[in-house]
């Protein structure tokens, strides 16, 4: 039973780990249909930000208010970049899709090289709060602070997402945008402004996310968002693109098995999601919350 | 047409999308009061030439020629701006959003301090007890009055409709017509309908397209009442009891048959093949 409760939470904190980078990337797929491969750099330079920030920036630390201040500004900082990328690169490329693949490929191989020249390619130790390496009984198991930690953080950042969607005249925007971007413009509407608020909140999860990886991993390397992302895309697509309660069933999913087969078969949880990937795009194409024939056709 | 100046002025509007050319010179121009029907077969370009005012002909397409709303130019200026300017669109398949309950839609909608739900609810008081149904719900009737009643929230100078009444049983087609009548009284519309019932009944001007250009421009009541030329340019009859009947024959075939010249009118244009023509419907 302690081993049921210990693979539960702690294959909910990877779920929250996925969802937090899946977020964005759906919700800026659903909204704009920019399948951005460079959301693993703002996972990276949410991390960077936070290593920095505890070790030069006063005030800032790796425990207490130290630390809030810390994780504050790296997230900050993904928000940044991330509102940067979109004004400067994505903007002028819109309706031309194969150019925004390119350059978000290109964005993020070159951030990836930046963050390697500056800091070298080898993984630093992140700056984490004593309690985070500690465990808390629950049942019988022993289970890591950072895994709760991460399934905390990831709900609370639906939670926020889904009032913020559902509750103010910007969340409106987006969920008619996301359904049909050109209706919305015929509204008397400048969706474009919505992309670039989408941008910075995916940007700021992605940032959380990257932060909170270092905390679990309790290191920073700079390759360390691009492997995250190949699983956030498999997230998003199971989810179905441009769904917030889709996106977080699937990373539910995903975390889940993949914590759960791989206590028992090591290794072999990778191979299990690629195959759920498969058989949802099988037998759903749309993903679990998409709509058959979806807004984008 | 009218003698005042005109409120909306297409010169020579020209539309390419995907390699074909969908409008090859349309010019009318549409005047400050009443309805200005727009009319032809499906697939000549009546729904690309209100996109194509709007800026919302897909990505890729070009455009050229003039469009001038009250004397400025339109066509480089962002589809949400010529909105803000008092523009209204009702698009042909309503454009309303499935997931949004009708509240949401209408509120989606406002772009005015004051919105005017006196007026949208006062011509559809429904829409007020299902406001916090999900759209998508909606019967097709219901759907087209949230998108009318969308565009009424807010004060607008001139309302381009695309066929408000396509896929309506007859009882809802009387009562959007009414509700078109209504609107019309205070602002003016340019219109697209296949229904000639509604356009006789609303309608002023006409222009009528064939194969991406214009082949009748002028009042509607004369086009209208001779037969022939009703039948030349829109293969239907006007004549019928009550309804018309609507073209769905192969409207590309049928209007090449009769590129520029068609008002020499044998009336070949009603006996047309009942073949369903999906393409040339999308592109109406």
């Amino acid at each position: 039973m302690s081993t049921f409760i210990l693979l539960l939470l702690t294959g909910l904190g990877l779920a929250g780990l996925y969802y937090l980078v899946a977020s964005g990337l759906s919700l800026v797929f659903g909204l704009a249909d920019v399948l951005n491969f460079a959301h693993g750099l703002f996972l990276s330079v949410g991390a960077y930000a936070t290593w920095w920030a505890a070790t030069s920036l006063p005030g800032a630390g790796s425990e207490g208010f130290g630390f809030v201040l810390a994780v504050a500004f790296g997230v900050v900082a993904g928000a940044v970049i991330a509102s940067i990328v979109e004004l400067v690169l994505i903007r002028p490329l819109y309706r031309r899709t194969i150019a925004q693949v390119l350059v978000t490929v290109g964005l993020s191989l070159a951030g990836v090289a930046l963050l390697q020249a500056i800091w070298g390619a080898d993984p630093r130790p992140f700056p984490r709060p004593a309690w985070a390496s500690k465990v808390t009984m629950i049942g019988g198991a022993a289970v890591p602070n950072s895994s709760l930690l991460l399934a905390a953080s990831a709900a609370v950042v639906l939670a926020g997402l889904l009032a913020f969607l559902r509750f103010t005249r910007v969340g409106l925007v987006i969920r008619a945008g996301v359904e049909d971007r050109a209706m919305v413009t015929a509204l008397g509407i400048d969706v474009r402004k919505a992309f670039t608020l989408v941008f910075a909140i995916g940007g700021a999860a992605a940032a959380l996310a990257g932060i909170l990886a270092g905390v679990q991993f309790s290191v920073v390397s700079p390759g360390q968002g691009t492997s995250l992302l190949i699983f956030g895309f498999i997230v998003v697509v199971i989810g179905g693109m441009g769904s917030v309660t889709g996106t977080a069933w699937a990373a539910a999913a995903v975390g889940l098995l993949q914590q759960f087969v791989n206590y028992y078969a090591p290794g072999l949880g990778d191979i299990c999601v690629v195959a759920l990937l498969a058989v949802v795009l099988l037998v759903r194409p749309q993903g679990l919350a998409g709509v058959a024939g979806g807004a984008h056709a | 047409m009218s003698a005042a100046a005109p409120l909306l002025s297409v010169r020579d509007l020209r539309v390419r999308i995907a390699g074909s050319q969908i409008l090859q010179g349309v010019s009318f121009d549409a005047p400050a009061t009443g309805v200005t029907v727009l009319l032809g077969r499906n697939g000549v370009g009546k729904s690309t030439t209100l996109k194509a005012i709007l800026g919302l002909t897909p990505a890729g397409s070009q455009v050229t020629g003039e469009v001038l709303f009250d004397g400025a130019p339109l066509l480089r200026e962002p589809t949400h701006q010529l909105v803000r300017r008092g523009l209204g669109y009702v698009p042909e398949d309503r454009g309303i959003f499935a997931g949004l309950t009708v509240a949401e839609n209408l509120k989606l909608a406002e772009r005015v301090p004051d919105p005017d739900y006196d007026t949208a609810y006062g011509l559809f008081p429904e829409l007020k007890q299902r406001s916090r149904q999900r759209a998508g719900t909606l019967s097709g009737g219901q759907q087209q009055m949230l998108a009318l009643a969308r565009v009424l929230l807010n004060p607008n100078r001139l309302l381009l409709v695309d066929e408000p009444t396509k896929g309506l049983a007859p009882r809802l087609v009387t009562e959007v017509a009414d509700v078109v009548a209504r609107i019309a009284e205070t602002v003016p519309i340019v219109l697209v309908e296949q229904n000639l019932g509604l356009v006789r009944r609303v309608g002023r001007d006409a222009v009528v397209l064939a194969a991406g250009t214009v082949a009748y421009r002028g009042p509607i009541g004369p086009l209208l009442d001779d037969e022939q030329l009703t039948r030349a340019l829109l293969g239907v009859g006007s004549h019928g009891r009550g309804r018309a009947v609507r073209d769905t024959g192969d409207a590309r075939a049928a209007v090449d048959a009769r590129t520029a010249a068609p008002v020499t009118g044998d009336g070949g244009g009603g006996v047309r093949p009942e073949a369903a023509n999906g393409q040339g419907t999308a592109q109406s």
